[in-house]
């Protein structure tokens, strides 16, 4: 597992970047990696962020858009807005999570 | 290190042809659709000939899987036409979907409208059923011809379904 430095620290990353320990991330890291990509996170990014979290460790698997919307409680077209083009993973990498595996 | 959230999808095109109106067949246009959106992807579906029930609102939801013609259900042809086992095999693939966690066909079209997908008509079809576009899913664009979706996706990659 790549090792990088992000915002000073030690970060375990895949071989795309997103991150793979679950307890490297906290929430000002992930300003950080928001405004890597361009985003300036607000509460409603967060709503999307703290699920995506919690049903991670819940469940043990990234959140695909589909559940994000429907459990979550985001609409896809604001997810659309929040994180532009590829939300999913957008989302993901905010989060410190991989990236969703599910097709839907 | 990150991420490639990047700009070469910029300009990507999708355009996905659906003409088939089964339940089986309605869902790969839907979930590459869906797929295609969440990357960044530009995408259009054209619904055409029996592909028009996907997006008729009395038939949207009653689409069907039937066993009858179709080897890769593994089953004994005859078994598939005795009566009601349209009905069986359809209740079954639709508890497989929902169990994955996949939505019905409204819900779906919902999902990529919401996601900034275009929902196209047939002209021809509507002219042969005699539908008009009050008779459609409100998703829908408008109702187009062969040459408008043509014109449309320009420089778009197709899939025909």
């Amino acid at each position: 597992m790549p090792l990088t430095t992000i915002a000073g620290r030690r970060i375990h990353v895949d071989d795309e970047g997103f991150l793979t320990t679950y307890d490297e991330w906290d929430s000002d890291l992930a300003a950080y990696l928001a405004e890597r990509i361009g985003i300036q996170l607000t509460d409603e990014h967060w709503k999307a962020i703290t699920f995506l979290r919690q049903d991670y460790a819940e469940h043990g698997e990234t959140a695909t858009l589909r559940r994000v919307s429907t459990a979550g409680g985001v609409p896809t077209k604001q997810l659309f807005v929040l994180f532009p083009k590829k939300p999913a993973k957008k989302m993901a990498y905010i989060a410190g999570l991989p990236k969703p595996h599910g097709c839907v | 290190m990150m991420p490639d959230f990047g700009g070469d999808q910029a300009g990507r095109k999708l355009a996905i042809i659906c003409s088939k109106g089964t339940l089986d067949m309605a869902y790969p246009g839907l979930v590459l659709a869906n797929a295609a959106l969440g990357e960044g992807v530009e995408t259009h579906l054209f619904f055409t000939f029996w592909g028009f029930d996907m997006i008729t609102k009395s038939r949207m939801a009653q689409l069907k899987f039937t066993m009858l013609g179709n080897t890769a259900t593994h089953m004994p042809q005859g078994l598939g036409g005795l009566p009601g086992m349209t009905a069986v095999a359809t209740r079954q693939m639709k508890k497989q979907i929902a169990g994955v966690g996949v939505p019905d066909v409204p819900d779906f079209l919902d999902q990529i409208v919401a996601s900034g997908g275009h929902l196209w008509a047939c002209r021809m079809s509507a002219d042969m059923m005699h539908l008009n576009k009050e008779d459609l899913f409100e998703g829908v664009e408008d109702i187009i011809n062969a040459s408008d979706f043509i014109e449309k996706t320009e420089g778009a990659q197709l899939l025909f379904i």
